[in-house]
């Protein structure tokens, strides 16, 4: 017999005794009012910041501000012109130099202030780790309340990697003290932006399925 | 290990404690440590009104999913290669490891950089492939410390949580250079950082755990917090998980009482940073998943103690237990320690692991804490009685008065742990420490906490000449 046969034959034969239902799941309430500043807070717990822009075109300035000239910037974007995309990366190592990524998040979770990321809007996955920082553009219209929402979701489904991202990467492992910046990015910026741009030519999964 | 090599012997936990016990820094920071943690796991478990209702779904669930493992093992894997996945199924810890280095050969690979998972630790995977000319590079910090340093976690989710800094700098030093005077904690993580990275970037082949295998969708759920799982498994051409056939829920949905309860149990945090799910490889990449059963399947069938593969290893039951936090993980000399440890040895090696039923004082702390419910106590006096039943208690009648007495019985332990109790009584709120919760402050009034023990006063205001 092979080992799946086996294995399988024999949780069949030592199930349980006894009706173990699966559950209905039950809607719990959650969080109400201001989802963005819920969102904004429940991030910063987790080590990330946000920015509020005072409109769209702010976006450009106050990201060249920021990041400055000489740094390597990429971006998975098609929003913005300005910086170097993602798209010509074919190794997921050649991000390894990278300053700054920015990226788009599909939604945001209030609970939890975490960010659904998945390979469709990386393009490349290790953007998000590889860089130093990175920033992420979220619609402040695209948050859910609670992370029993998201997963109510078909984004899931709709690509091969997904991550819900809760700030830059941590650890604690050495006394119990908080470091950010432990094998991921160092920092973590939201940025609240509507999307004004997306290019209807490219096709939406074309880097990975 | 460091509790006893000797597989033939029971694990001398009462021996190994001692020496944990007899070194107060570290017992002090172990003890305050994992306090900590789980006081922090109350405050998340405050702001959640639905928390108890989320445990008894979890707990629902997983039964559920347990009592149809093999249909949902099925409809799993049937989604997995819907997706290019190579699914493979090892009976036990030689199949997996032979998988693992089968897959490595295949891809000519000669170095596997790799996330926490607690199951190759079971199979013992690491030295098997060293011996087999494979380089193995553990990419959580923890895990990094403790791979550096020779040791066995002591803990599943803070492996390195019974070292100091100071520790940490001399095992870099020793190791992968730095300073060993410098234990700054910000520079011993960057040190760790910029090592670290370069592995990951050469790796042949990365390879992560899995906290939850979603039937629905196929999906390999990976929590961490330090990136390095994401960075494994996205960067080399091939990503293996590891997982046990346990980690089977039904539904996509399910993820939403799970996730909600995993990190705010283990850490204290609403969620971990990365919260990953992996159904499928990268354009031009391969994923493989292993299934694991290594005594599950046996486990399924005992009556008693099937309920302990419910378990989703947040650590919580550790963090709680006053032996554990006054042992340390390394005393109990098994890859599973702290109360969930007392109760899943035992079936592995009921010889081995007599003693470690008995590393508990029945408080039902841990029960109280588990966010899946298990009734770890009840189980923890179950294998006390198949022990017994067996023959297997060691000759010592007072067996179960030493170990449970020992590390709860020092006079230095016991003005250590008055300290957290006073501190406990003090700061949380009444409805904590009357709630079901609280076994010990279920049938009487905890008194109120003198601000000082009567041994601080008396120290104060006649201090003792020597
Ligand atoms: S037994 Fe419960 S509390 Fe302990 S690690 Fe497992 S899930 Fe967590």
């Amino acid at each position: 017999m092979s080992a799946r046969e086996d294995i399988l034959a024999r949780l069949r034969e030592r199930r349980p005794d006894g009706e173990f239902p699966l559950p209905v799941l039950p809607s719990f309430p959650g969080i109400e009012g201001d989802l963005v500043a819920a969102f904004q807070q429940n991030l910063a717990a987790m080590g990330g910041q946000c920015v509020h822009l005072p409109d769209r075109e702010a976006l450009d300035p106050f990201l060249c501000a920021r990041l400055g000239a000489s740094r390597l910037i990429r971006t998975s974007t098609d929003e913005l012109p300005g910086f170097a995309r993602t798209d010509a990366v074919t190794d997921p190592r050649d991000l390894e130099n990278v300053h700054t990524g920015i990226v788009r998040a599909r939604f945001g979770v209030a609970e939890t202030g975490s960010l659904f990321l998945s390979g469709r809007e990386l393009q490349v996955n290790t953007i998000a780790y590889l860089a130093q920082h990175l920033v992420v553009l979220l619609d402040p219209a695209a948050i859910v309340p609670g992370i029993a929402d998201a997963y109510l979701r078909d984004d899931f489904t709709s690509t091969n990697y997904v991550s819900l991202m809760t700030g830059p990467s941590a650890t604690a492992d050495i006394e119990g003290v908080m470091i950010r910046g432990a094998q991921g990015v160092r920092s973590l910026t939201v940025v609240f932006a509507k999307p004004i741009f997306t290019d209807p030519t490219r096709p939406a999964d074309a880097r990975q399925a | 290990m460091s509790a006893g090599t000797d597989k033939t012997k029971p694990v001398d936990h009462a021996g190994a404690a001692a020496a944990f016990v007899a070194d107060t820094p570290h017992l002090a920071f172990h003890d305050r440590r994992l306090w900590e943690l789980r006081q922090k796991r109350d405050g998340q478990m405050h702001v959640i009104p639905e928390w108890q209702e989320l445990r008894s779904l979890a707990s629902a669930i997983k039964e559920h999913t347990l009592s149809r493992l093999a249909d949902y093992l099925e409809q799993f894997e049937a989604q997995a290669k819907a997706r290019g996945v190579t699914v493979h199924w090892a009976r036990n810890a030689e199949e997996h490891n032979a998988t693992v280095l089968r897959i490595m050969r295949e891809h000519k690979a000669k170095t596997l950089a790799k996330s926490k998972s607690m199951l190759t630790e079971e199979c013992e995977m690491a030295p098997f492939l060293e011996r087999h000319g494979i380089t193995i590079t553990e990419t959580d910090l923890g895990e990094r410390i403790q791979q550096l340093d020779g040791q066995a976690p002591s803990h599943i989710v803070v492996p390195a949580v019974h070292k100091l800094r100071e520790d940490v700098a001399r095992v870099f030093a020793r190791t992968i250079g730095g300073d060993p005077n410098n234990a700054d904690p910000n520079a011993l993580a960057e040190h760790a950082r910029v090592t670290t990275r370069p592995l990951m970037l050469d790796a042949d082949i990365g390879m992560t755990g899995a906290n939850f295998l979603v039937a629905e969708t196929g999906a390999v759920v990976v929590c961490t917090n330090e990136g390095n799982a994401d960075l494994s498994a996205n960067i080399p051409k091939v990503h293996i998980v590891s997982a046990g056939i346990e980690k089977l829920i039904p539904r996509q949905a399910d993820l939403g009482v799970f996730i909600r309860l995993l990190s705010r149990s283990a850490l204290g945090s609403p969620i971990t940073q990365y919260t990953s799910h992996f159904r499928g490889p990268r354009a031009g990449a391969e994923m493989h998943i292993i299934l694991v059963d290594n005594g599950r399947s046996q486990r399924l069938g005992e009556e008693d103690f099937w309920p302990s593969l419910k378990c989703i290893r947040c650590g919580a039951c550790m963090n709680t237990c006053p032996v554990y936090r006054r042992s340390g993980g390394l005393s109990y000399g098994a890859v599973y320690s702290g109360p969930i440890g007392a109760i899943i040895n035992p079936s592995y090696d009921p010889m081995r692991y007599s003693t470690l039923p008995f590393a508990s004082t029945l408080n039902g702390s841990c029960t109280s804490v588990c966010p899946v419910k298990i009734n770890i106590h009840d189980q923890l006096y179950k294998w006390r009685r198949v022990i017994a039943e067996r023959g297997l208690l060691p000759k010592n009648k007072a067996l179960s008065l030493r170990i449970a007495g020992y590390v709860l019985a020092s006079p230095r332990l016991y003005r250590l742990a008055t300290g957290a109790a006073r501190m406990a009584v003090r700061h949380l709120p009444r409805a904590l420490l009357y709630s079901k919760l609280n076994s010990w402050g279920r049938d009487r009034e905890v008194p109120a906490a003198p601000k000082e023990s009567f041994a601080a006063w008396a120290a104060r205001n006649r201090p003792v000449k020597r």
